[in-house]
């Protein structure tokens, strides 16, 4: 252990109802390596500034969850090193690490109600009762679960879990909190709810935050930077924009799929639509969000004419073809209207309509086929 | 009641399971039915009924609370650690279910007799096992710790690994992650581990009667009335002995019962 200190976040007092947690740790990985039964994981380095929050983004079975536990302190790694704060944690029990961790499915301590679930982390720290319940209204107030503060675990849906398993981990004013897969029990609707309820809370408390997930889209829409973790190996660490915009191998670039991810404002057209507005252009859309927002159209949703089609779909724009990238008996097609959409169309389409770069042709897609997050 | 007999399959499994429960519940209702009363009440008057009665739960609740001690801890390490040679860990705890149980009393008289090495270190304290309650103690302790045991493993296996890690990030050690997550969530195995193996030391005879024919647990009383003085004189001992297992019994289902109906 690095100086023999304790590692504690107790003599930081944070203020939680002032919006802000001055206890922002910074984490560094270096040269981790873990070897547990099904997972091996090598040479894992990783830095997550303070205040940040950091994806981790990996199919299934890529030892994500192992990685947060390794870094949680509740595995010891084979090799490598864990520094909080610039202090060595390798060998700190994980007690003693002021490090949050939310597990997929909640893991709510069925024998307590959630306010005592809620408690849990403060009963040990010689605070007294008051303060106590203080700190416990105020994150279950931020979390949208005070009226369910005396309920049983087992009574809430499983978005009201989570927001339960958050607020637990956030009452100990954690310098880090490791989110492992946090939205992908729930169903689609309560998960961009609470999706968005991470963002907002991460802006609120600014707690640096660790947060793996298989989702693509989840990741774009929370992680200010992303890792792509692959076989045990981050392959590839950058802004949503890298990872898929340039895609620094192939498996990088299968995972996270050929598609077009744009950045825009949902604005309310008028009663019956939306529009997505981007760089250039204005898409119809159908999405009850409204604000700062991602579309994402999949490239065989686009249609390419080479004259302007008369359809029931919304969204058609003029634009020319940058690129024609072969792959086989399909083909991926950019075209810059601005912005660059990349559309899927078979060879033999592409042979027929006779098409190459600089022709200039129409993408038409459906307001439905463009998935707002 | 529709669900017992909505085919013919589950028609005739009621059958063949009403015959099984006719065959336990008949002899014990003759036992419990043959003496009257007043009888019952003069045989619970008898001294030394009275104190060997008093002597099985006393020392099944001594046996009971050593392995509670020593085999929740145990069960804990068996249901979270995998190590070399735990199948011989988990076949030495079963064992006693499957010895004929003289011979494990005859295997417990040749560790604490008299004359050997533990029996000699005990004595020095003043213990000794042959013909005396601790005796019948390690008796009861060695035929029915396995249900405890196994119990409390079970209980363990069932709390989710991962509740003790949050416990553990949230600030708790491992002892306190112990006594306020794993302990109470396995308490409701553990607690019916317990009622099995203080009813199964309560019952026992082949072992105590082996190191310990005296003092008399209830079981060798009425052995001893039997073998001296017949079924009449045997009969209202067993049915006494029969009534006040089943109240216990029941009152400790009850409790557990709500037990869970809280949690």
């Amino acid at each position: 252990m690095a100086r023999g200190r304790k590692t504690n976040v107790r003599g930081r007092r944070a203020n939680v109802r002032g919006r802000r947690i001055n206890v922002r740790g910074y984490l560094e990985v270096k040269d981790l390596w873990i070897d547990l039964k099904e997972f091996h994981l090598r040479e894992i380095d990783l830095d997550v500034c303070d205040g940040e929050y950091f994806v981790i983004l990996g199919p299934t079975g890529a030892g994500k969850t192992v990685l947060l536990e390794t870094i949680a302190g509740l595995y010891q790694p084979h090799k490598g090193r864990i520094l909080l704060d610039g202090d060595d944690i390798t060998a700190v029990p994980p007690e003693r690490r002021g490090i949050g961790f939310v597990y997929q499915d909640y893991m709510l301590f069925p024998h307590m109600d959630v306010a005592r679930n809620i408690a849990f982390g403060l009963r040990k720290r010689g605070l007294d009762h008051k303060t106590v319940e203080e700190r416990v209204n105020a994150l279950s107030h931020l979390l949208g679960i005070g009226h369910l503060l005396h309920r049983s675990p087992r009574t809430l849906s499983g978005g009201e879990q989570q927001r339960a398993a958050l607020a637990r981990a956030l009452v100990v004013e954690p310098r880090l909190l490791l989110l492992d897969e946090p939205l992908s029990a729930l169903d689609p609707e309560t998960r961009e709810g609470l999706q968005r309820e991470l963002a907002r809370i991460h802006r609120e408390l600014g707690t640096t935050t660790l947060h793996v997930t298989h989702d693509f889209e989840e990741a774009i829409a929370l992680g200010e930077r992303i890792a792509v973790l692959n076989n045990g190996h981050v392959v590839q660490v950058g802004s949503a924009e890298d990872i898929f915009r340039k895609p620094n191998s192939e498996f990088v670039a299968r995972f996270v799929g050929v598609r077009n991810v744009f950045p825009g404002e949902v604005r309310p057209e008028d009663e019956s639509h939306k529009v997505l507005r981007l760089a250039g252009v204005d898409v119809a859309v159908v999405t009850n969000l409204v604000g700062d927002a991602h579309g994402s159209i999949r490239p065989e949703d686009i249609l390419i004419s080479r004259e302007p089609l008369r359809s029931s779909a919304l969204n058609c724009f003029r634009g020319r073809i940058a690129d024609v990238a072969n792959r086989g008996s399909i083909v991926y097609v950019t075209v810059r209207v601005p912005p660059d959409f990349v559309c899927m169309i078979t060879r033999r389409s592409l042979e027929e309509m006779a098409l190459e770069a600089g022709q200039e042709v129409y993408v038409t897609f459906k307001a439905s086929a463009v998935h707002v997050f | 009641m529709k669900e017992l007999f909505a085919d013919r399959l589950r028609a005739s499994f009621v059958v063949l399971g009403l015959l099984l429960i006719v065959f336990v519940a008949w002899p014990l209702l003759r036992t419990v039915t043959a003496s009257g009363p007043v009888v019952l009440w003069q045989t619970l008057l008898d001294e030394e009924v009275r104190d060997s009665i008093l002597l099985t739960f006393q020392s099944s609740l001594i046996a009971t609370a050593i392995a509670f001690v020593c085999g929740v801890p145990l069960a804990y390490l068996l249901a979270r650690a995998d190590f070399p040679g735990k199948w011989l860990i988990e076949g030495i705890i079963d064992v006693p279910i499957v010895v004929p149980h003289s011979a494990a009393g005859i295997a417990l008289l040749m560790t604490f007799g008299r004359r050997t090495l533990f029996g000699r270190a005990f004595g020095l304290f003043g213990i000794k096992f042959v013909s005396a309650a601790p005796g019948i103690v390690i008796a009861m302790l060695f035929v029915s710790l396995s249900l405890l045991v196994d119990a409390a493993r079970e209980g363990f296996e069932a709390v989710d690994p991962r509740l003790e890690r949050v416990a553990r990030t949230l600030g708790a050690s491992p002892w306190r992650t112990f006594w306020r997550i794993s302990f109470p969530l396995a308490w409701r195995s553990i607690l019916s581990g317990i009622v099995l193996m203080w009813a199964r030391g309560l019952s026992e005879f082949g072992a105590v009667v082996i190191l310990a024919y005296h003092p008399m647990v209830a079981p060798v009383l009425l052995y001893e009335r039997f073998l001296s003085f017949g079924l009449k004189y045997s009969r209202p001992v067993a049915a006494l002995m029969i009534l006040i297992c089943l109240f216990t019994f029941a009152l400790l289902r009850v409790t557990a019962g709500r037990k869970r109906g809280e949690a």
